[in-house]
């Protein structure tokens, strides 16, 4: 699996709707992915990733027959199989419990819930799908910002700032991204990112991936 | 306004003489006057060969034969044609009603077609009909004798008070019964005794007011709530249809709309990737992909406003979170065990009385924090919301309550409000877990278990 460059990681695409379809596949392709196969609806996208073993699977949750959550039941089943397939979910709104249905499987690397909004920013939406290509976890913006507009969380103890921080971690950004978007050194990120940890009651970790994790695990208790 | 009262409980009121009570019963009864003459006739000419039967079964003789037939006959005109007479006159006696009884009394008539065949053959199958062909005969044979016989007795008052008068003229005696008036001073007793009785007299005159016009209600009413149900049913049937109608607005903006704009925004990022910086048409592209993607986010918050997606496919419990995720403030979402999914329709309205009741919170009440409480309780569906803000929330004032209240009874249900001045204000919806309406064609599959 080719992970520097996009070329070479072989993609599945499962989206009902043609117009955005094709669209997608031309930003696809367009970044030198690889669309094996391109559907319109849940059971063709188990049929064709069982056959086609891909490197990512992008597919929409509300798909054929039933228009409800298909492609995320397809996408959770999918990784019951094979836990490392890697899949981005695209959704029409921001939606908790979908998240978390799709981070909780697997081992909840190699995911992403993204807002098809996200699509339009083309440059982040590419970047997004390498990232959960190569085993990393990107969840919405906008879901995270809702996670941590919870009430009654001990969240409310963070400070403007670690709020910033965890937002970003929960992304899956590492601490130097988060250190050159936030203008601050990367001692001072980690510095935050110990501090939050500790006041979540988690236990630090290197990896920025396992911090996401446990991020999210406790967002979602 | 006081409640509108039957006529039996004004009768009741300690201050009956002197409402209107008495004056209602006597338009009533006058106008019963010219409607009963006719009746009463034709009743008359009806039932006299049956009572020449009567007499002379009572002398110990069977009736003749040509009594007999015009028995049949009788019997036979009454039957056949009555039913003719006796629906235009229960409509005139349903009207007349509103004399004396505010309430309003439906028809139990089912709507019948115009067509004067089948309009006939609808009437006569009628339950309603028969009971007004009752109605018929109790006002031609029972009321003119109820009204002859209060007429004796005023005569009979008027008298007694009028006694002295007629006794000092020496012209004649006076024999009541067994006392006979000669003079001024023996009719004196009787004088007073008919000014007893007058007012005796006035409440027995509200009796029969009242009592014919219970008759009136028992027998021309509907007794079965007909009327009502169909009322309820077309009620439940247009929220419905409004539902159905969201539903498919949804639908087409989501899969339509929505889709076409995502696109499109693609598509401008797309072309701004292959723009330079500096050429002349980045800007305006630039500015376009902005407004295509701030386009985005209006549509879908249109969308989420006409149903939200998750109501669809997560149900109740998902939807209250998120739309408690989506309030300004804190709101915590408290679902009871073991609340299974209610009908969609059920679903949609609990929903909307959730989103109704937090944007009233977050609008008016001055709350720092909400909690939602959804549970079932038997066959009823609760949905609580309470807040800690400054109360005094009024249905009277303001439409956002009535029309929630509305809607919520539109399925059957009913919403109460707890809201003293200083708070805290505690609305409940409680809603059937069966929807009194048309079940709905399935526009979805089934959701998740």
């Amino acid at each position: 699996m080719n992970v520097g460059a996009a070329g070479g990681i072989r993609v599945v695409l499962a989206e009902d709707g043609i117009l955005l379809r094709e669209g997608l596949l031309g930003v696809l392709s367009r970044f030198g992915f690889d669309v094996v196969a391109a559907v319109g609806d849940a059971e063709e996208l188990v049929a064709v990733v069982a056959e086609h073993t891909p490197d990512l699977v992008v597919t929409d949750i509300r798909m054929p027959p039933g228009f409800q959550d298909e492609g995320l039941r397809a996408a959770v089943a999918m990784r019951r199989v094979r836990p490392d397939l890697p899949v981005v979910v695209l959704s029409q709104y921001v939606q908790d419990e979908y998240a978390a249905a799709l981070l909780d499987s697997g081992d909840g690397r190699s995911v992403g819930y993204l807002l098809k909004d996200r699509v339009a920013d083309v440059r982040d939406f590419v970047a997004a799908l390498r990232t959960v290509a190569a085993g990393g976890t990107v969840v919405d913006p906008d879901v995270i910002r809702r996670l941590l507009q919870r009430p009654n969380d001990p969240l409310a103890t963070l400070s403007g700032r670690e709020r910033e921080v965890l937002s970003l971690v929960a992304e899956g950004h590492s601490n130097s991204a988060i250190a050159a978007r936030l203008y601050v050194t990367e001692a001072a990120v980690g510095k935050h990112v110990g501090n939050i940890l500790a006041k979540l009651n988690l236990p630090p970790a290197e990896d920025t991936n396992r911090r996401v994790l446990a991020v999210l695990a406790y967002l979602r208790a | 306004m006081p409640t509108p009262e039957a006529p039996l409980r004004a009768l009741l009121n300690r201050r009956y003489l002197a409402s209107a009570g008495p004056w209602r019963a006597l338009v009533y009864v006058l106008t019963t006057l010219p409607i009963a003459a006719p009746v009463s006739a034709a009743m008359a000419v009806l039932v006299l060969p049956w009572l020449a039967a009567l007499s002379r079964l009572v002398d110990g003789d069977l009736p003749t034969r040509n009594v007999f037939v015009l028995m049949t006959v009788s019997l036979l005109l009454f039957t056949g044609f009555g039913p003719l007479a006796a629906v235009p006159l229960a409509m005139i006696e349903r009207g007349r009603l509103a004399l004396i009884d505010p309430r309003p009394l439906p028809s139990a008539h089912a709507p019948a077609p115009q067509d004067p065949v089948r309009w006939v053959r609808t009437r006569y199958a009628e339950t309603a009909t028969w009971r007004e062909l009752l109605y018929a005969a109790f006002l031609g044979l029972v009321v003119p004798a109820v009204y002859g016989t209060y007429a004796l007795l005023v005569l009979l008052d008027v008298a007694f008070v009028l006694s002295p008068f007629f006794a000092s003229s020496g012209t004649a005696t006076w024999t009541f019964g067994v006392f006979t008036v000669r003079s001024a001073t023996e009719a004196l007793p009787f004088a007073v005794l008919g000014v007893l009785l007058a007012p005796v007299l006035g409440y027995l005159f509200g009796l029969i007011g009242a009592g014919q016009a219970g008759v009136a209600r028992a027998l021309l009413g509907d007794r079965t709530g007909v009327a009502l149900r169909e009322v309820a049913r077309s009620r439940a049937r247009l929220v419905d249809a409004f539902d159905l109608e969201r539903r498919r607005i949804e639908r087409d903006l989501h899969d339509g709309a929505q889709h076409r704009l995502t696109s499109l925004t693609l598509h401008l990022g797309m072309a701004r990737l292959d723009v330079p910086e500096d050429s002349p048409a980045a800007g305006p592209l630039g500015q376009a992909h902005e407004q295509a993607k701030e386009l985005m986010v209006v549509l879908r918050d249109l969308i989420y406003g006409i149903r939200p997606q998750e109501l669809t496919d997560l149900g109740l419990p998902a939807a209250l979170r998120e739309l408690a995720g989506r309030s300004p403030l804190p709101v915590a979402v408290t679902v009871a065990d073991g609340v299974p999914r209610p009908s969609e329709q059920i679903e949609g309205t609990a929903y909307l009385a959730a989103s109704e009741a937090l944007a009233n919170v977050v609008k008016h009440s001055g709350a720092t924090r909400a909690d939602i409480l959804l549970a079932r309780a038997g066959d009823v569906l609760v949905v609580e919301v309470r807040d800690d803000g400054g109360g005094g929330a009024d249905p009277e004032r303001g439409t956002g309550l009535t029309g929630l209240a509305d809607r919520v009874a539109a399925v059957g249900g009913r919403l109460l409000v707890s809201s003293p001045a200083g708070g805290p204000t505690l609305l409940r919806v409680e809603l059937p877990w069966r929807s009194p309406g048309l079940v709905l064609p399935a526009a979805t599959a089934p959701g998740r278990a």
